[in-house]
């Protein structure tokens, strides 16, 4: 299996669990320009992350190009150590991946 | 014959299984469409038009956002916000000056809490405003960030 391009971490404390999340992703915006070359840098970037806390929705984000590169996210939600949650993104290549893992 | 029947039959509901999966994904896509007018909008007001319906915002002091007053590198400027506002169902984040200035939109659901953190590019010095929306209403606050080195070119 491929490596993920999604490491997260998720805590639960006093029935509140912080997530926090890192993306591996270029997010090129599609304004950079090649330094030898001249030409553009086709845009891509990630459009939407998804959060699924035990099969419900907790969180979704529409992103626009000015996300940093290597995206980083945290948030927090009521849950509890144990449960799952589930991350996905998918970008304006039609590119996507999910990562699934437990509260700590 | 029956072990035929079997690995028939599993491999119709494999099928079945992948179609309908592939099936729920498209419509998904289709619901969370990008939303490619507000996020291309070149001024403020009709970026938050555009992700929200409405450009009207009640200046809040329940919203906090905490970002550096000054960042020294305009590619990373981590942004967290987090609001007292009860039942916020979005943050939207802005950079006033960027060029397209809609950041994201954070869609929080059901035992959320009104709190996110990234991190954004700001391409000069300029105010982020953060607009949540609570009980169909929308709240804003801003704060200034001052960028040393812009975080659009290259």
């Amino acid at each position: 299996m491929a490596k993920s391009s999604i490491k997260v971490r998720a805590k639960a404390k006093n029935g509140i669990v912080t997530l926090k999340g890192l993306i591996s992703h270029p997010m090129e915006t599609g304004l950079r320009k090649d330094k030898k070359t001249g030409k553009a840098i086709p845009a891509n970037f990630i459009q939407a992350v998804d959060c699924e806390h035990n099969g419900a929705a907790v969180m979704n984000a529409e992103w626009g190009v000015a996300i940093s590169k290597n995206p980083y996210i945290s948030f927090k939600f009521a849950g509890k150590s144990g449960d799952t949650v589930k991350i996905s993104w998918s970008d304006n290549n039609g590119k996507s991946d999910t990562l699934e893992t437990k509260v700590k | 014959m029956q072990r035929r029947h079997f690995l028939k039959n599993t491999m119709a509901t494999g099928a079945a299984v992948l179609a309908a999966s592939s099936g729920l994904l498209v419509p998904g896509q289709v619901l969370a469409a990008y939303n490619q007018a507000a996020f291309d909008a070149k001024d403020v007001p009709s970026a938050i038009k555009g992700a929200l319906g409405s450009d009207s915002a009640e200046a809040s002091d329940k919203i906090k956002i905490k970002a550096p007053d000054i960042a020294e590198n305009g590619a990373v400027v981590p942004v967290t916000i987090s609001s007292t506002l009860g039942d916020v169902k979005s943050i939207t984040l802005i950079s006033e000056k960027n060029g397209t200035p809609l950041v994201a939109k954070f869609n929080l659901g059901a035992g959320s809490e009104a709190y996110v953190s990234t991190r954004i590019k700001m391409g000069k010095t300029s105010n982020i405003i953060a607009i949540c929306e609570s009980g169909g209403k929308l709240y804003k606050a801003h704060k200034e960030v001052k960028v040393t080195i812009g975080g659009c070119g290259g």
